[in-house]
């Protein structure tokens, strides 16, 4: 049987400024998951993720990446990770191929299996052409990309990502995805923390929400958004209503003559409410979620900070 | 026994280091070939042969090696301080963190690049100061040892100021306010032998009085103190650097949350 890709058990960090981070949190990511850390700020995600690829000291706890302990060969762990953080952590001064050799040399490829290597992401990324340019001098997005290329240079088995499309416009973010969704197919684990709770739905097929250092829920995609108790369409009409329409059995509104919200409780299907508008002759031209279903479950999750 | 991919990883930080004050040799490589040009033509042609001789050399001839330290100490010290620091500073000192490099690659891997400018620097003031004097070396092995090995020790104490480092002010300061004056009173421009024996006693405790005349000795044949003592002040202050600098990067501190 394989190892988990992280398994996490009685994960604590205090700070020296007193705060503490994580409150004893256990986890468990399989070998092959896409799985979604979220959270709302400061709620210890980052300081999970920097206690994964060392970057942050833990104060107890055990941590293991496909069964290895980091406590006792941390090195051989990091060779089968590759991190991209929230912020740009790259040398701006350096070429963009050479910030990705580079990165390949640490981890120990040799030159000829590095230009291989950078090649393939790099082009695969969308960068191959900026290869010479002034990495400072990219734009966000594609600062965004290299952090993604250079992370991938030395393939690790376990990709983790830390706001990887903060800041990425609607179409670059959607290439991201198709990206990150090959990636995953062809067997790389990957842990991603987003504040596009639409990205997590997309993507993820497991999920924890930690709130002030503690794991708040932790299950699956699916039987997460089956916990929703109702959910709201917004239906885009074919003609304009001049009076709100009768539909037994449900919650509803008209929002303008043209938008009419309806709220499905637990046990009403679409097909319900597409055959209540026939029979009053209501056409639908499209239709979408008011809200983002995993949105509604976040927020009923977590406490209020403010 | 470091392996294949550990090799690697080191080679990619000397060659990371060099690029950098390479791409940057108008701030590194130029300065102090003038400046110490400049300290040949008023200290050692106009001041000097006014002077008379030291020690049996011409006055020149006798602050060369000094020179030739300074600098070596100063460019091996700046660059890893600077270096280290700014990565740091960009946070790309996480791409070193994050990958699977044991501390002892990173620190030796930092210093080498601090002793490949320290040495560059060193041998073309060497080849600079022969536009104003002619010697021949007294011990070439003594020469290249004592230069290397004192770009060793302070660029081991540039890795070290700079994972304490919060802001570039901090790594400024030891050069400034403790190497500059350690390196003038350290026998530089003239030999200790020429105190009292309080100042001589006191400026026995100045490590980089041992490093000048070692070197000194090497390139002239001429030294204030005993040559095998000073080289075994050397390696123990290299040693004793490394092993904290070992226990710091280990500790994380300055690096790690």
């Amino acid at each position: 049987m394989g190892y988990a890709a992280v398994k996490i058990n009685d994960l604590r960090k205090s700070y020296s400024c007193g705060v503490t981070a994580l409150q004893g949190i256990s986890l468990e990511v399989a070998e092959g998951d896409f799985f979604a850390l979220l959270g709302p700020n400061g709620a210890g995600k980052s300081t999970t993720i920097g206690i994964l690829c060392s970057l942050v000291a833990k104060t107890s706890g055990n941590v293991s990446i496909f069964g290895i302990d980091i406590d006792k060969n941390f090195n051989r762990a990091k060779q089968l990770l590759g991190v991209v953080p929230q912020e740009f952590n790259f040398n701006q001064f350096e070429k963009v191929i050479d910030v990705v050799m580079t990165q390949a040399g640490y981890y120990g490829l040799s030159r000829h299996q590095a230009q291989g290597k950078a090649e393939y992401y790099l082009k695969a990324l969308g960068l191959w052409e900026k290869r010479y340019t002034v990495s400072r001098s990219l734009s966000g997005g594609m600062k965004r990309r290299l952090m993604i290329a250079r992370a991938l240079v030395h393939e690790p088995r376990l990709l983790i990502l830390d706001e990887p499309t903060a800041g990425v416009d609607i179409e670059l973010r959607r290439s991201m995805w198709d990206f990150l969704t090959e990636l995953n197919a062809k067997g790389t684990t990957v842990i991603l923390t987003t504040h596009y709770l639409e990205e997590a739905e997309s993507l993820c097929r497991n999920v924890a929400i930690i709130d002030q250092g503690c794991i708040v829920e932790n299950t699956s995609m699916r039987a997460l958004l089956d916990q929703l108790d109702q959910q709201s369409f917004l239906f885009d009409l074919q003609e304009p209503l001049a009076v709100v329409p009768i539909l037994k059995d449900f919650s509803y509104q008209l929002v303008d003559p043209q938008t009419l919200e309806i709220n499905l409780g637990h046990g009403q299907s679409l097909n319900d409410v597409f055959e209540r508008l026939n029979q009053v002759n209501i056409r639908v031209r499209s239709m979408k979620n008011k809200s983002n279903r995993l949105e509604a479950l976040f927020i009923s999750r977590v406490q209020p900070t403010l | 026994m470091y392996q294949v991919t550990e090799w690697i990883a080191l080679q990619t930080i000397v060659v990371k280091e060099v690029r950098r004050f390479m791409r940057i040799w108008v701030q590194t490589l130029i300065p102090p070939g003038i400046t110490m040009i400049l300290y040949f033509v008023v200290f050692g042609n106009l001041i000097g042969s006014r002077l008379g001789q030291m020690q049996g050399v011409s006055y020149i001839e006798y602050i060369v090696p000094g020179l030739v330290m300074m600098s070596v100490i100063t460019n091996a010290y700046s660059n890893v301080a600077s270096s280290f620091f700014s990565s740091k500073f960009q946070k790309c000192i996480e791409e070193l963190l994050v990958s699977p490099i044991p501390n002892s690659i990173i620190l030796l891997g930092y210093v080498l690049g601090g002793v490949f400018r320290g040495a560059l620097v060193g041998m073309t003031i060497m080849v600079l100061s022969l536009f104003f004097v002619q010697f021949t070396p007294n011990d070439l092995i003594m020469t290249f040892l004592v230069l290397f090995l004192t770009a060793s020790l302070f660029a081991m104490g540039g890795f070290i100021n700079a994972l304490f480092a919060k802001k570039f002010d901090d790594i400024s300061i030891v050069p400034t306010f403790i190497l500059a004056p350690l390196t003038y009173l350290g026998g530089v421009f003239y030999s200790i032998d020429l105190f009292d024996p309080f100042w001589r006693t006191l400026s026995l405790f100045n490590p980089i009085v041992y490093m000048v005349n070692a070197f000194r000795y090497g390139l002239l044949g001429i030294t204030d103190v005993n040559i095998g003592y000073a080289l075994a002040m050397i390696l123990i202050f290299n040693l004793l650097l490394f092993l904290s600098a070992m226990v710091l990067l280990h500790k994380g501190v300055g690096v790690k949350h």
